[in-house]
Order: structure tokens, then sequence, then C-alpha cells
């Protein structure tokens, strides 16, 4: 028994069904950083004086750039698979997750640094939301890698099979990765520049 | 279940290598990624979730009757941290208060009716193998049945379960003891099941409706879980990312919700301070009140397949209904402040939730009153599921007409976190949407199981708690009324005006014990009748919409030959028909 | 549907263009930030070019801007819940309880520097 409508889009609605799931999951996405957001907003209309220079411009600003280069290298991953270029397209992807990989290991030394000097999550309001706001998005960063180093790998034999059905997935996937670049173009002025 | 052939659905050719192997039994019944498998497995698991809501609550409505009296046969059960003597203490009390909201509402009702009837009913109806994410769908019941182990589980840990009300309001949650922790798990867990699920309907009703199935012929159910799909796809994040800084405040010492100055037990707490505690309310409720439509879509989408079934009509204003509907699904998301109008808020604003709430009331008295006047010159079949459905009715009118003086701030002045408050949510959903879901088990249990259920134990269940149950929530507007507080162990015995209104704990009491023994007919008659009901075919009820054209139960991919659907959903009494019904799925000049 | 190559080729053009302009307007911003302007203008500035970065990775490299009609209704109708989120919290929080003669007390966010 198939399920129809998987590869090939539905005429009247013109869409694949994962086309239409993925972007009914980033609308739940975009409610979830929405809450935090207002979090952040009510937090800070309520406090009598909010802290600036307490996060290092220069580290987000490398890691704003790091997402923007992997979302380009993500969106010519798909580009390359739908030219038939299947090792272009993995080549792409595997630079998608080493640039990942980089904007996790930048989060990491902002991290130690601020837990070095003991203010974690618990010493005010601001690092309260700063740290859960880039701590979910890291953490949303991190389930991308996992789905791209599977697509890349055991998920990779579906190009022989399919090809359409493996084009698909690294679309889906890239609009997943685009949103999470979207949530970080937002967070980096807010948490850092505001 | 039969093992049927599957025929070409939707007109593609099956080359099938693997579908027809005969899974193990792990794979066939419990792993299973069949939607009918997955909606039975939801709706037990659901039934047995308000088996144990009810019983928590009866232990309540002990001590509201026998204030300080120890809990008789089973007293020494709870050990002395929760029951010392079989008396029961507060912190029991408060705990059965919290875990039975949130039993009742997220691992009973919701699951049942939208994991249960949606996942069962919904692809039949619009003519669909299966959900268009099989594997997804079983992971979603999987990580709701782990969230329900977990919220069960936290009754074990040192402290007891979570008892804060099922609203879990800071700064006293974020202070209380290790249950809560185990709350804000399982609602994660819980939080992204429905996700998952909510996704999954969605693109199902869009994307796998059968050739000549518009939306305009879709049956009313069908509309009410595509709706009811959206409140929970963006509803329900805000309430997980809140959840996700609730635990941050408990675990990681963060002042999210927690105030500045905060003294406990007489010590000053150890936190920065800055939170704000409204800040819960608002993320909280910005998910509860969508979740109560939640709780009463589907309830509306069963009962109108119901009437429509047993009046041989069409339903009276389908496209009102569905307007009505969407609407109503909308407004939800803009009224949630009417639970908050006691937390300080500016005149305009409470404004604003007063007249948005007073707007919501529109659509749903719209959905009454088409169902009442399909009612009107219809001939009507008084068979079990119609008893139940029929009584949504006028429950639902009651429970609706007393939400009006608690959505106007001054009356919601003297009636917040009364009785009153129980009473008219209680009213919805109790003799509301759960009468509405036992019309469903009765509706299509023959479908399921390929036989009927017992008509006589049937209407015993019926009467017995319809009765019941009206005598068990309606003192409740009587007390509330009175300013008889909710969630207080003692049954309101400390306050002095509460002395005329503790003799209705008694009836309420007495009507409770009235409403469980009425559920052993139900209980009994579902047990027995899949072993010995009397055997139907497909169509028992004659009825019009697809789910009626498949085999009783269905099998793999559900339908024999491809669906076609010809005409709308309630085609009932044609005039210069054969029959005195015409369902969807008949060719036409048939 | 196979998208024609030479429409991949075009798009290709574009996500190149986006992608510098990306990194351009970010540029903009760290910069916009040397400024110091006063805390409504420096937010509305932030946010209005955030919202312009967004809204091209959105169209271009989401594929937004030719998509189907389920798809902008999903998002129109998440958009609107996401701005009723975002901002009508802090509308209660306005206001006090309402006596028309009193000024409520309201605490301002300080301009920091």
């Amino acid at each position: 028994m198939e399920i129809p409508y998987t590869v090939e889009p539905r005429p009247d609605s013109g869409l694949a069904n994962g086309k239409l799931g993925i972007w009914l999951f980033l609308a739940s996405e975009v409610m979830l950083f929405g809450a935090l957001f207002s979090t952040y907003i009510l937090l800070r209309v309520g406090a009598p004086e909010w802290p600036h220079g307490e996060l290092s411009v220069k580290l987000g600003a490398i890691n704003t750039v790091i997402l923007i280069c992997s979302s380009v290298t993500m969106v010519m991953s798909w580009a390359s698979l739908k030219l038939n270029d299947f090792s272009k397209g993995r080549m792409y992807l595997l630079i998608t997750i080493v640039l990942a990989a980089v904007f996790l290991v930048n989060k990491y030394f902002e991290y130690a640094d601020h837990f070095a000097r003991g203010e974690g999550p618990w010493h005010s309001t601001f690092l309260a939301i700063y740290f859960t706001l880039t701590g979910l998005h890291g953490l949303h960063i991190i389930g991308g890698i996992v789905v791209m180093l599977y697509l890349l790998g055991p998920g990779a034999g579906l190009w022989k099979r399919h090809p359409e059905q493996y084009a698909n997935r690294i679309e889906y996937t890239g609009l997943y990765w685009h949103f999470v670049d979207l949530v970080w173009i937002f967070l980096f002025p807010v948490l850092y520049l505001l | 279940m039969d093992k049927v052939e599957t025929g070409t659905a939707h007109g593609h050719a099956h080359a099938h290598d693997h579908a027809h192997e005969e899974l193990g039994f792990w794979r066939k019944y419990v792993f299973s990624v069949d939607h009918k498998v997955i909606g039975i497995q939801y709706a037990i698991t659901g039934l047995l979730f308000l088996l144990f809501g009810f019983c928590l609550m009866m232990l309540m409505r002990f001590q509201l009757a026998y204030p300080g009296h120890p809990i008789p046969v089973i007293g020494g059960w709870f050990g002395a941290d929760k029951a010392p003597g079989g008396i029961m203490l507060p912190e029991f009390y408060n705990q059965l208060g919290a875990m039975h909201g949130t039993i009742m509402v997220f691992l009973g009702v919701v699951p049942l009716a939208v994991g249960g009837f949606g996942n069962f009913v919904m692809p039949l109806q619009v003519g669909a193998p299966d959900m268009a994410f099989p594997k997804l769908n079983m992971m979603s019941y999987w990580v709701y049945f782990v969230g329900g182990v977990v919220m069960l589980a936290s009754f074990f840990l040192p402290g007891g379960a979570a008892q804060s009300g099922w609203t879990s309001y800071p700064p006293l949650s974020v202070i209380a003891t290790l249950g809560q922790t185990g709350w804000l798990v399982g609602m994660i867990f819980l939080i992204t099941s429905s996700l998952l699920g909510s996704i999954n309907f969605i693109v199902t009703i869009v994307q796998l409706r059968a050739k000549g199935l518009s939306y305009m012929r879709l049956p009313f159910f069908v509309w009410a879980q595509l709706v009811t799909s959206f409140l929970l796809l963006l509803a329900f994040p805000p309430l997980e990312a809140a959840g996700v800084l609730q635990l941050m405040d408990r675990l990681a010492g963060t002042s999210f919700f927690m105030p500045s100055g905060l003294v406990v037990s007489g010590r000053p707490l150890t936190v920065s301070g800055g939170g704000n505690p409204l800040l819960w309310q608002h993320l909280f409720w910005f998910l509860a009140h969508p979740e109560v439509y939640v709780l009463i879509l589907p309830a509306m989408g069963i009962v109108s397949e119901v009437i429509a079934n047993n009046t041989r009509k069409p339903l009276w204003g389908y496209r009102a209904l569905v307007y009505s509907i969407i609407f109503l699904g909308f407004m939800s998301f803009i009224v949630w402040a009417h639970h908050m109008f006691m937390t300080g808020m500016g005149t305009s604003i409470s404004a604003f939730f007063q007249v948005t709430t007073m707007i919501i009331s529109i659509p749903s008295v719209v959905i009454l009153t088409a169902l009442l006047l399909s009612l009107w010159g219809a001939s009507i079949r008084f068979t079990t599921p119609m008893l139940f459905a029929l009584a949504f009715l006028p429950m639902f009118g009651i429970g609706g007409l007393t939400g009006l003086p608690l959505g106007l701030a001054p009356s919601d002045i003297h009636l917040h976190d009364t009785y009153y408050v129980i009473g008219h949510f209680h009213y919805v959903v109790a003799p509301g949407t759960i009468f509405a879901l036992f019309a469903g088990v009765y509706y299509w249990f023959p479908k399921a199981t390929g036989r009927k259920m017992n008509d006589l134990l049937g209407k015993i269940h019926f009467w017995g708690s319809f009765i019941c149950i009206n005598l068990v929530f309606m003192p409740m507007f009587i007390q509330g009324l009175g300013g008889m507080n909710r969630r207080m162990y003692d049954g309101g015995m400390q306050y002095a005006h509460n002395a005329g209104l503790l003799k209705w704990n008694l009836v309420i009491g007495f009507a409770a014990w009235g409403l469980g023994l009425f559920q052993l007919p139900f209980i009994l008659n579902f047990f027995s009748s899949i072993k010995w009901g009397a055997v139907v075919d497909r169509n028992p009820w004659e009825a019009t919409t697809l789910e009626w054209s498949a085999p009783s139960p269905p099998g793999h991919g559900n339908f024999v030959t491809e669906p076609i659907v010809y005409r709308g959903p309630y085609e009932y009494s044609v005039p210069g028909a054969a029959t005195d019904f015409t369902p969807q799925f008949e060719p036409k000049g048939a | 549907m196979h998208a024609d190559q030479e429409s991949i080729r075009k798009s290709i053009r574009s996500y190149m263009i986006v992608g510098a302009l990306l990194l351009m307007f970010t540029g903009i911003t760290v910069a916009a930030n040397q400024f110091h302007l006063a805390v409504p203008a420096a937010i509305t500035l932030a946010l209005l070019i955030a919202t312009i970065k967004g809204s091209m990775v959105a169209s271009v490299f989401m594929h937004l801007s030719h998509e189907k009609k389920w798809i902008y209704g999903a998002l129109l109708l998440t958009a609107v819940f996401f701005v009723v989120l975002l901002f009508l919290p802090l509308l209660t929080t306005e206001g006090g309880i309402g006596t028309p003669t009193a000024q409520p007390a309201r605490p301002e966010a300080h301009e920091p520097h």
C-alpha cells in the first residue's frame, strides 16, 4: 500500500506531502521562538535596567556570517542535486555541516567564558533569556547536523533508488536550516546589539 | 482484524513486493504504523486514563464530603506521607487536584477525541489508505505513552506528584516538590506528541482526500479535526517554551517567573529576581484557552455525524457550521486573558479580551443552533449514540451560557476561582465532550470491530450517567454563587460563609458514586461486545460517509476499491431515491 | 515535475547575490551599533534590517516567493498569532487598574550607555 503524493505533488494543492509537513512544522517553530521573544520583551520592559556589552559582538557577528554562508551552501546542495550532480550536492552538504559545527564551537567558547566567571543563566534575567534563546537555537543546530549527517551517510542510498525523493529530503532539510538561520538573524541584533 | 485484499487505491498500480507479508505480533499490534491500530491504542489508553482521573476525583470528593475522615477500605494504601491513618493530607489533596485536571485533559480527553477518533475515523472519512506519515503517527502515540508513564510515576517521587494545580502557576510551582519537575517533563513529551500528530492530520486532510471529495463535501467531523489540528500546531509551542522556562527556574536557578524580593518560609530566596509570574500565566493560557476548544471541537464533530445519521436528514446549515468552526478556531487565540481578569491588567486591554470572549460565543451558538435545527422535522432514531448526542446539546448549552458571566470582568470578580468555574468547565467537558465521545464509541465500534455494542446496556449507561452527572455538577453553580472557593481541601469548611453550602458536597459525593457505578455497564458492554456483540456488515447504521464503504473492520489499506465521492456528506431522504440515505460513495444513477 | 536546468542556474545566481547582500547587511547592522542611537531608534533600525535579511532568506532560499496557497495561508495565520503573542501580554502591563485620574507608575527601560 502506497501513500500518494509522497514525491509527486498533488494537482490541486501543488504540494508533496513532505513539503506541506515541513512548513507546518516550521510554523509551530515560529510560535515556539515567538514565546521566547515575548518573554524577552516582557522581562526587558519590566526591568529597571538592562545589561549591555556583556556579550562578544565579534563572536556573534562571526557566527552570523558562518550561518549565512551555511545557508548558501545548503541551498547550493539542493540546486546541485536538481542539476543531477550528486558529488557536488554531497560536497555542499558536507561544507554546511562543517560550518554548523564551527558555529557550535564558537558558542562553546562564548558559554565557557561566561561560566568561568560564574555567570550562568541564574545570574540575571538577561543571561537567563540569553542562554535559553541561544541554547534552544543551538539544540536546533545540533538537530539539523544530525539530519544532515544521516542524509550524507546512511540516507544517501536513496539517491540511487529515488533521486527525486532524495532531492526533496534535502530541500526539506534546507527549509529547516534556513529557518534556523532566520531565527539567528533576529537573535543576533536583539541579544548582542540592542 | 480481517486481512482484506487492497485494491488499486487512487488509481496507482501497485507493485507490491513487501506490503502483504504477514507482520509479527509486535509490528502488527504494538509498533504498528496502521492508523486504525494506532487509533485504537490511543482510544484504549485514553479511556484508561479517564478512568484513573475519575478515581482521583472520587478520592477528592470523599475528602470534601467528609473532611478529615479516614478514607474507607483503601485508606491504608497511600502511606504516611500522603494519608497517615487514611486521613488525606492537604498536600495529597492538592496532588489529586492537579493530576486529576492534567490527566483528564491531556492524557484522557484529547488523546481519545483527537488521537483515538481522529486517527481511526478521519483517514477513512477522507478515503485515504492511511495517514500521510504513518511512522510519524506511530511515534506520536509512543511519545504520548511515555509522557503518560512519566506523569503517573510522578506520584511516587518524594513529596508526591505535582500539586500546584493543572495550571502550575509560579512562584508556587517553582518552589514545589520534585513532582512538579515530573509534570513539566511529562508535558514536554505530551506536547511533542501533539505537535507531530497535528502535522500528520493537516497534511492527510489536505493531500489525501479521495477523488471528488472537495472541501465543502467533507464530513463536518473532518472539518472539526482540521481546525483542532491547527489549534494544537500553533498554540502548544508557547507552553512548551514556558515549560522549559519553568524547568530552568526550578533546576538552573533562573528567575523567569520569580519576582525580586520573594520570601519563602521566612527566608528570602537567593535568586536573581526580576522575573514575572504573569509571564507564565500568559504563556500557559495562550495554549490553554485554545486547548479547551481542542476539547470541544472534535465532540461537535462527532455529535454532528451521529445527529445527521439518526435524523435521516442533512445537517442544517452545513456552510454556517464550517465557517463558524473556522472563525471559532481563529478567535480562540485572542481570548486567553479572560482567565486573568484578576491579575491587575488595565481596563482597556481587559475590555479587549471581554469583547473577543463575547464574540467567540457567537460561532458556538451558531453551531449549537444548527445542530438543534437539524432535529426539526426529523425522523429521529433513538439509538444509544443518538441519546448521548442529543444530551450533548443542552449540556453544552448550559456549559456555554455559564461561561458568559465568567467572560465579563465585573461578574468574574465574584465568580473567579469559585466552584462556579468548576461547574462551568465541567459541564462543557463532562456531560459535553465526554458524552459526545461515548456517542462516538457506540457509533464507530461496529466499524472498528465488526460487531455492535449491546443496546440495553447502552441505554442504562446513558440514563444513569445523564442523571448522576447533572447531580454532580449543577450544585457547583450554587456553591460558586455562594462564594465557595475552589481547590480547598476541607471543602470550604474553614469559611463561615460556606456553612450553608457544605451539604451540597454530600449530594455531589453520592452522585459521583452513582456516576461511577453507571460506567460499569459501559465497560462490561465494551469488552464483551468485542467477543459476543451482534455481527454487522459494512454499514449497520445506514450512513452516508466514506468510512461506511470499507469493510468492518477495514483491512490494510482500508478500501477494497478506490473510493470515489459523488456528492455531499449528508444526503439523507433525498426525494425520489429508493432508500432514505444516499451514500457519498454510491455512483450516480446506480 | 522536473525543474528545468536553466531556471536552476538562474536561481543559483540569485542565491549568490542574496548571500552577498546578507553579509553586507550584517556588516551594516554591526556598524550601526557603533553609533549608539537612542533605544527606540536603535530597536527600529535593528529590526528593520533583520526583517529585510529574513525576508530575503525566506523568499529566495526557502523559495517562498513562488510557494503554494496552503503554505502562504498557514504562514499568514502564524504571523498573526506571532504578533499577538509578542505584543498582547505587553499591553496588559500598561495602564494599571484603570483609575482615570491617577497616572499609573510604569517601570521605564533605562537608557544604557
